[in-house]
């Protein structure tokens, strides 16, 4: 039996509107709008200019800074704009728009078959790079620069992160299911790029055919595979780490400082298809789900492809949403409109009704616990609410441990006061760090 | 069905987490007001109809007080929550059931006017409402609070002062005599069949409810596990010929330290957060029950140890905060 980590919360998790759903490939949409800027990192800057015509697999944008990934055209076709365009993290960001020509061709040289074998770690990591994979289970991160840790630290264990914990959200259930051998494959690539002899595939025990399927391919080999108990946050990094390896991440530090480097399962898929096919990132299995959609489906879209087409392709909505959601409904960020494109990290697109959010006003704290007691990070939510009610940020870092809120959402789930906890704590993170800026900025006069 | 028309800019933009459970406060409420119903409803047959005045007396006119405060301050009137209700029903459950109701009626304005609303409504108030009304009757009216006329034949009657009056008045062999042995005494405690409190004679039903609070998730064990315990623990070792020598069974199910323990005590605004807090706390709330009990003037004492615990819920969560994540690592 496998120790869990402390709170938690077991929400329902709702993934039976699409677990037995195969991933279908998408209708290519008649345009995509693609944003520049898909990673946490330096920003990068259109290569191409209104009019160009590209193909797919194109290097449409890009930027010299190692922390950074470029983006790739996921159509064929002309480029109609370059120009301001919604986005689903940042609201507004520069964006590459491409009219579909119908052909679908690939641009020159891709894809091919090659044995990833004959390359060393380095050669992969340019690969990496210079196919865009970032971190696809929401964060986004450039894959190539956490597969790049400092010298000093030494990495012996790779972790795969397919807990998916969020309810609604299938898509790495499916890919488990229907790519387990790319899979396999994919954490060999990244075991001889950090050179470490053991990996870990993490799977939430709700899904037993999946863990399964992974636990065939990979006996006999040092990779294993383990069911996790079912409870959310388990896919949060520290919370895997700790309950697959026993190591609890220090306080503000980073998971390579115990040794262990964590990847999503969808972007150990993309590691596979750009090492051994030479096709960069350009589409991505996403959950389209909630009560409010008509046919909920596991899609392969294209990047760019609007909110809007991606669930025409589910028979559109049965009922007006109540909530639009970018990602799972706990970490998940809502949307205003549909006009809003599929970029790297978007692991689930949720149409959510009345009944499936459950919301309420909100009321005084009446100090029933709950929020300490589910609290994986061992804070006291509650307290972090009323300081940021109150506007005592300082306070909430001083005497509450702000920073060490992972602001998974549970707290919020359980509260019977309906208090938006995790709003008053980025609040107070906010103003922290906007105070923090101004003194350096102040020092720097 | 594309039918459904959708304009632009219209979903609601919030922060996540965009799901919640089904909890609120009011299910909280009244589901703690069932878990008392049985005992009340026990206390109806033992102590007859003046019981049942005092509880609706003490439990109505607290809700009317609530609606006429927030009224007054012209705040969103919350009096279905079901809170004003429970903190009424819980003071008439403290009371003797021969108060007049006139006094019941006084003791829930005190509990909803002064202890919760003057410190800001339900959520700021430090003591637990309930206990400051019954706490300002027993200063107000001492003789009505203390005296116990039996009122009603139907179960076998018992003397007319409390087990713990005889105790500190008459001493334990006279308290084992009243009922005539051990055993016979323990039952009496056990099923209700003794003087007191209204809502304070079944210990079984008591028991019962707060079980089932715990199972419902409203209630922390450790509250009444430790508090009871603590009660039972030094009863026995502080007793009255010696060390070890106490009735800790007797005391365990003694005056109001059953409903105080389950109800009271784990009345979620005015005790600590955490479960360690709540551990000092209830051990804290024992140790001076059994204090007043034993040294003290009065005969009982978990009332006042529940508001003196109460004024230091605070400070134990200062200095008992929960252990981060990665603090050890």
């Amino acid at each position: 039996m496998i120790k869990s980590f402390r709170g938690g919360i077991h929400p329902n998790d709702n993934k039976s509107y699409t677990a037995d759903k195969p991933i279908e490939i998408a209708q290519l949409p008649s345009k995509v709008i693609i944003p520049v800027r898909q990673h946490i990192g330096a920003p990068c800057d259109p290569v191409v200019a209104k009019g160009d015509l590209v193909k797919k697999g194109q290097v449409i944008a890009s930027n010299a800074a190692f922390v950074s990934s470029p983006v790739h055209a996921s159509l064929s076709g002309v480029i109609t704009d370059v120009g301001e365009y919604s986005h689903p993290v940042f609201g507004k960001c520069l964006s590459v728009v491409i009219e579909n020509d119908g052909l679908d061709e690939w641009i020159d040289g891709i894809p091919v078959q090659r044995d990833w074998d004959k390359f060393d770690g380095n050669e992969i990591k340019t690969i990496i790079k210079e196919a865009g994979i970032v971190g696809m289970g929401g964060a986004t991160f450039p894959t190539h620069v956490k597969l790049s840790p400092p010298k000093e630290k030494n990495i012996d264990i790779l972790i795969i992160n397919a807990a998916e914990c969020e309810p609604f959200l299938t898509a790495d259930y499916r890919m488990m299911l229907e790519y387990s051998e790319k899979i396999v494959t994919g954490v060999k690539i990244i075991m001889k790029v950090l050179g470490v002899q053991k990996a870990f595939i993490g799977i939430e025990d709700n899904k037993p055919d999946a863990v399964a399927v992974l636990k065939k391919l990979v006996d006999g080999t040092t990779v294993e595979v383990v069911a996790i108990p079912t409870k959310y946050p388990q896919g949060a990094e520290k919370m895997l780490i700790k309950v697959l390896t026993g190591r609890e991440v220090p306080s503000g530090s980073l998971p390579m400082d115990v040794g262990v480097v964590v990847q999503n399962i969808g972007t150990v898929v993309a590691i596979f298809d750009a090492v051994v096919k030479g096709i960069p990132l350009i589409q991505r299995v996403t959950t389209i789900s909630g009560s409010a959609v008509a046919e909920p489906k596991n899609l392969l879209l294209r990047l760019g492809t609007t909110f809007k087409d991606a669930i025409d392709n589910c028979g559109g909505f049965t009922e007006e949403p109540a909530k639009i959601i970018m990602g799972g409904p706990m970490m998940g960020f809502a949307q205003s409109n549909l006009n809003i494109s599929i970029i790297k990290g978007v692991s689930g697109i949720l149409g959510l009704s009345k009944k499936d959010i459950n919301t309420g006003t909100q009321s005084p704290c009446i100090r029933c616990g709950k929020c300490v007691s589910v609290c994986p990070c061992g804070l006291n939510p509650s307290m972090l609410s009323i300081f940021g009610e109150k506007g005592m940020y300082k306070e909430a870092k001083l005497e509450q441990n702000l920073f060490d809120c992972a602001e998974c959402g549970s707290c919020v789930y359980v509260c019977p006061a309906k208090r938006n906890i995790v709003q008053y704590i980025r609040y107070c993170k906010m103003k922290n760090t906007a105070d923090a800026a101004k003194k350096k900025e102040a020092l720097a006069k | 069905m594309s039918e459904i028309k959708l304009q632009d800019n219209l979903f609601t933009i919030s922060t996540s987490p965009h799901i919640r459970a089904d909890a609120s406060i009011s299910k909280i409420m009244w589901t703690v007001s069932l878990a008392l119903t049985p005992a009340a409803i026990f206390a109806i047959y033992h102590f007859g109809t003046p019981a049942l005045i005092v509880i609706l007396a003490g439990s109505l006119s607290a809700v009317v007080f609530e609606y006429i405060v927030q009224k007054l301050r012209k705040k969103t009137i919350t009096i279905s929550d079901g809170s004003a209700f429970l903190t009424g029903f819980l003071l008439s459950m403290c009371l003797p059931p021969s108060i007049p109701p006139y006094m019941a009626i006084i003791g829930s304005f005190i509990a909803i006017v002064i202890a919760k609303h003057s410190m800001g409504g339900l959520g700021y108030n430090i003591f637990n409402p309930a206990h400051i009304g019954r706490a300002a009757l027993m200063v107000s009216w001492p003789v009505a609070m203390t005296t116990w006329t039996n009122l009603s034949g139907k179960v076998d009657a018992v003397a007319s002062a409390t087990p713990l009056n005889i105790l500190k008045q008459q001493g334990y062999t006279n308290l084992v005599h009243t009922f005539g042995s051990v055993p016979q005494m323990y039952k009496a405690m056990f099923f209700g069949a003794r003087n007191g409190s209204i809502g304070e004679t079944s210990t079984i039903l008591l028991i019962l409810g707060g079980v089932y609070l715990i199972y419902k998730g409203y209630a922390n064990w450790v509250v009444p596990v430790f508090m009871i315990g603590t009660v039972g623990i030094l009863t026995w070792v502080c007793g009255p010929t010696g060390l070890f020598t106490g009735d800790p069974i007797f005391h365990m199910m003694a005056g109001g330290l059953i409903i105080g323990a389950f109800f009271m005590a784990t009345d979620m605004v005015t005790i600590p957060i955490t479960k360690k807090g709540q551990v000092v706390f209830a051990i804290g709330a024992g140790a001076l029950t059994v204090l007043i009990r034993l040294k003290g003037g009065y005969p009982e004492g978990v009332c006042y140890s529940i508001l003196l615990m109460n004024a230091v819920s605070p400070l134990i969560d200062r200095f008992m905060k929960p252990v981060k994540f990665g603090a050890r690592g």
